[in-house]
């Protein structure tokens, strides 16, 4: 430290001699040393004031005063800036954290869209946030049997994929893809029901489609209602059910019903991030959804779904406020 | 954005009435005021909708609790005057089924 006050000196003096631009740079590298040998502000202050001192013996007791008390004060920004610092290394923490939780979600809920020969299946489910709400679960088995769940945790961010890892495992575990739809969800329900808090739930809605009879079976546990497109009548019909949201009732029962899916008709499943115009009342974002499928029927399943993406995106201004998930099973 | 609930006490039936806009954010208030009901055996909770203008699925986590711990305690909760919005989702989601919605009826008391 002594070192320092004499250097500290001897560069202010020769600034003060001649007031030459190469002691000021001298000065500046000589603060970023200090900061290295972890001076604090109010030291800095000290030991400029005691080299005043030294310089000028005539120096007022005003001025001296006027330095003690900005070192009081700087021992408080010190340790605010301190404070400040430390929640920058917590902050960066816990985004290196986050992004890994990240990498191991995606991981975990990884799970490709199957092509089978008789339809045209297409995804997207963008999250919100780095962690996603929404997960899709696609499981094809025996060239017979193709099975569709999409499901929404409440809320958002990093609780909500705790719990959808929970869900995934559910459905993995029920392993084939020709079980019915209305058992998968109470099996889940129980699942759900015993390992998760009282204000959380799942949304799930449940698809077995049949390629071999071309009958799609449908289930849903408190989900946004799919749309129906039957070609024949050109017309869409509302998938509703009233089965409870998974992870409320242990004994919550569901129903599933049978559609026969024909050429030039297609099933839309969505989440509720897909529907919900928040500050936009006017709109009825079921028919907007409907018009834009009705307009793009020629394309792949995969492209409307983009398509549908990219409209409502723009609808909301591209604010969207909550994970969007939206499915497309075109026959 | 915010969330703001007034309770009045008649004998065995407490009378919430709640105001503004139910979301992430929101939420925990919401569940906070809730949670300060001292929730006895018999009591009947009516809670009025009617200046709820928004209510996302985080706000049906916070009735579903409350719903729960009310069973628990055998009281019972009803909520009122949803507008068509609410009405729908508590619909889709199958709670219209399992807990009481409806009009205000001879309880719809202003506060």
């Amino acid at each position: 430290m002594e070192q320092i006050r004499k250097q500290y000196k001897k560069i202010l003096s020769d600034y003060i001699g001649n007031q030459n631009e190469s002691d000021l740079y001298i000065g500046q590298n000589f603060i970023k040393r200090m900061i290295q040998k972890n001076v604090t502000p109010e030291e800095v202050i000290s030991i400029h004031k005691q080299a005043l001192e030294e310089v000028y013996d005539d120096l007022p007791d005003s001025v001296l005063h006027g330095y003690d008390f900005l070192i009081e004060v700087m021992v408080h920004f010190g340790l605010k800036v301190q404070e400040h610092q430390s929640l920058l290394a917590k902050q960066e923490e816990l985004r290196i954290e986050m992004e890994i939780a990240t990498k191991i979600q995606n991981l975990l809920l990884e799970n490709e869209i199957p092509k089978p020969r008789s339809v045209d299946i297409g995804m997207i489910s963008v999250p919100l946030r780095k962690m996603n709400g929404d997960y899709v679960h696609f499981m094809h088995d025996d060239e017979r049997f193709l099975s569709v769940a999409v499901t929404d945790v409440v809320g958002k961010g990093v609780p909500a994929a705790l719990c959808m890892s929970m869900v995934k495992y559910g459905l993995d575990t029920l392993e084939y893809a020709n079980s019915n739809p209305s058992y998968v969800l109470e099996v889940l329900n129980r699942t759900i029901e015993k390992s998760i808090d009282d204000s959380m739930f799942v949304s799930l809605c449940y698809v077995r489609y049949d390629l071999s009879t071309n009958v799609l079976t449908w289930s849903s546990a408190g989900h946004e209602p799919s749309l129906y497109y039957d070609g024949e009548s050109e017309s869409f019909y509302d998938l509703e059910s009233k089965g409870l949201l998974l992870g409320i009732l242990p004994e919550a029962k569901y129903t599933q019903q049978d559609l026969d899916l024909k050429n030039g008709d297609f099933v839309i499943l969505m989440t509720d991030g897909v529907t919900d115009f928040r500050n936009k009342e006017e709109f009825d974002s079921r028919e907007i959804i409907k018009e834009l499928a009705l307009a793009n029927r020629h394309l792949t399943a995969q492209e409307m779904c983009e398509v549908i993406y990219s409209e409502l995106q723009k609808l909301h201004d591209f604010k969207l406020e909550d994970d969007f998930t939206v499915v497309i099973i075109k026959k | 954005m915010n969330v703001n609930v007034q309770f009045r006490e008649d004998g065995d039936l407490l009378l919430g009435y709640i105001e503004g806009e139910i979301d992430t954010y929101t939420a925990p208030i919401l569940r906070d005021e809730l949670e300060m009901i001292r929730i006895t055996e018999g009591l009947l909770v009516e809670l009025d909708l009617s200046n709820v203008n928004y209510m996302d699925s985080t706000g049906l986590g916070v009735f579903v609790a409350f719903y729960k711990k009310i069973v628990k305690e055998n009281a019972s909760l009803k909520l009122v005057n949803l507008s068509a919005r609410l009405t729908r989702l508590f619909e889709i989601t199958g709670l219209s089924e399992l807990m009481e919605i409806g009009k205000g009826g001879a309880t719809n008391a202003r506060i």
